[in-house]
């Protein structure tokens, strides 16, 4: 019996290298749950999971709820947009509320970064996070690092790219940690305006140059281009960007032959990706989504146990 | 608090007869390969499986091979256990369904584990019958679960254990009552 020397799961910062293995490993196994005639298990039958969403998601929220339905926990849904938030009730109070009602742990969103710590504080229940801000996003990073060592056979030191809106994304943020931490070699790349301007500690490379990037890289994880930023000045045109750091099948032929692509979702078609390259034969963007549910029930599994005080 | 090895039970030769003679009472029922399979229980019960199954194979000149089954996920306790067991794989390579299922493990003890295993196997199809095959029971049963072909019986305190070493995993085959 090992179990995490994690309580929560708020980022992939400080996460060690053997939990992130444990992680991994579970999500091995529960993918294979998943391929079963029943796909559903009775492991966290009698728990009640709330997924507290302050931001619109669709595939994180249903992979969780999904992920929680096949470990036969009850699932509350929360939607900010039609709750009490709407009458000022505020996050604190929210989950002092929820929890009067006998939850066990909480799955939230939210726009601001620092949340899942900050309801560590207001609540026993055990806290995952799936997604704050700009901050972390640690469940897609490993459905990423399981999709990619279920294609590859290992992490190790692989080279990585991952390109586009690094700056604003908790994608990228939990990826470099994650990565990182199992000896892979990850590089940043997209606009100036898109990076950051150092390299908060990791040992990850910097640079807009994407040939530079790419050249030799065994995965490249596109980034999804928020649109609004082109508003916001952060980058002349969405057709610069994406003669720059869109990735077809053009580009695709410079890259070695064995190259994976890889998407968080939701991708905007014709501009971080080509279609026939989403589509095509590099792409894994699917392996991910299906993995994204194997790697979260792996998450609530180890989290999950024990009484609540 | 560590376990010390108070006595031998089964040494590599006993471990070996006992497996041919439950083989052979599994014979004895099972004729035709087609209308059973074996499955293991996690961790060393799928050692025994797959020895069981090699002595039906050379006695039925046929291939069967042992499924693997973990019930880590059918436990009752995961609401006090703080620290989750290792889930591991599950593997069970024919249709269960229509057949007897030989469930075989090395150690009767609560009965829960088997509840749990039943579990497991009624999600993978619908067995025409179950039985079960345990190296040792000892005894302290909680639920009303009893094996069909056994290896050895024996009486334990609540302070004991049993351990079965495998050459596979640990080097030797020996079964010992263990104490705190």
């Amino acid at each position: 019996m090992m179990g995490l020397a994690i309580q929560h799961l708020l980022g992939l910062e400080g996460v060690s290298r053997d939990d992130i293995i444990q992680i991994l490993d579970t999500a091995d196994n529960f993918y294979e749950v998943l391929q079963r005639k029943i796909k559903q298990v009775p492991t966290l039958r009698g728990k009640t999971i709330v997924n507290l969403f302050y931001e619109n998601s669709t595939r994180t929220r249903i992979s969780f709820e999904l992920a929680e339905k096949r470990l036969s926990a009850s699932p509350l849904n929360f939607s900010a947009s039609t709750s009490s938030v709407k009458k000022g009730e505020t996050l604190r109070d929210t989950i002092r509320n929820i929890e009067a009602m006998k939850i066990d742990m909480v799955v939230v969103r939210h726009g601001c970064p620092g949340v899942p710590f900050f309801l560590t504080q207001c609540t026993d229940a055990v806290i995952v996070n799936a997604g704050d801000g700009a901050h972390e996003h640690p469940t897609q990073a490993l459905l990423d690092m399981m999709t990619i060592r279920q294609r590859l056979g290992k992490l190790e030191r692989l080279k990585v790219a991952i390109i586009g809106d690094v700056i604003h994304s908790r994608v990228a943020r939990s990826n470099a940690w994650g990565m990182t931490t199992m000896g892979m070699d990850v590089t940043l790349c997209g606009p100036p305006t898109l990076l950051p301007q150092h390299s908060e500690s990791l040992p990850v490379k910097i640079t807009d140059n994407i040939e530079k990037a790419v050249g030799d890289a065994h995965v490249v994880m596109l980034l999804r281009l928020q649109l609004e930023r082109q508003q916001g000045g952060m980058f002349p045109s969405i057709r610069e960007y994406r003669e720059r750091y869109g990735i077809d099948l053009e580009k695709i032929s410079a890259m070695r032959d064995d190259v994976i692509i890889m998407h968080p979702g939701p991708i905007n078609r014709g501009i971080e990706l080509s279609s026939n390259v989403a589509d095509g034969d590099k792409s894994i963007i699917l392996d991910q989504v299906t993995n994204g549910v194997a790697v979260r029930m792996a998450v609530l599994y180890l989290l999950g146990g024990g009484e609540n005080a | 608090m560590p376990m010390k090895r108070m006595e031998l039970l089964m040494d590599e030769q006993g471990i070996d007869l006992a497996l041919t003679r439950m083989t052979h009472q599994i014979l004895e029922n099972h004729r035709d390969p087609s209308t059973f399979g074996i499955v293991g229980m996690q961790t060393r019960g799928v050692y025994l499986a797959r020895r069981i199954s090699n002595k039906i194979n050379e006695a039925l000149n046929t291939s069967l091979t042992a499924g693997v089954l973990d019930i880590t996920l059918y436990r009752d306790d995961y609401r006090v256990a703080f620290k989750q067991p290792n889930v591991q794989i599950t593997e069970i390579p024919f249709d269960i369904n229509g057949i007897t299922i030989i469930l075989v493990d090395d150690v009767l003890y609560t009965g829960r584990t088997v509840r749990a295993a039943l579990d497991a196997l009624m999600d993978f199809g619908r067995p025409k019958i179950i039985r079960l095959a345990v190296l040792i029971d000892r005894g302290h049963r909680e639920l009303p679960i009893r094996a069909d072909y056994v290896g050895k019986k024996t009486t334990t305190a609540d302070n004991q254990e049993v351990a079965l070493n495998v050459k596979e995993i640990d080097g030797e085959d020996s079964l010992w009552l263990m104490e705190r």
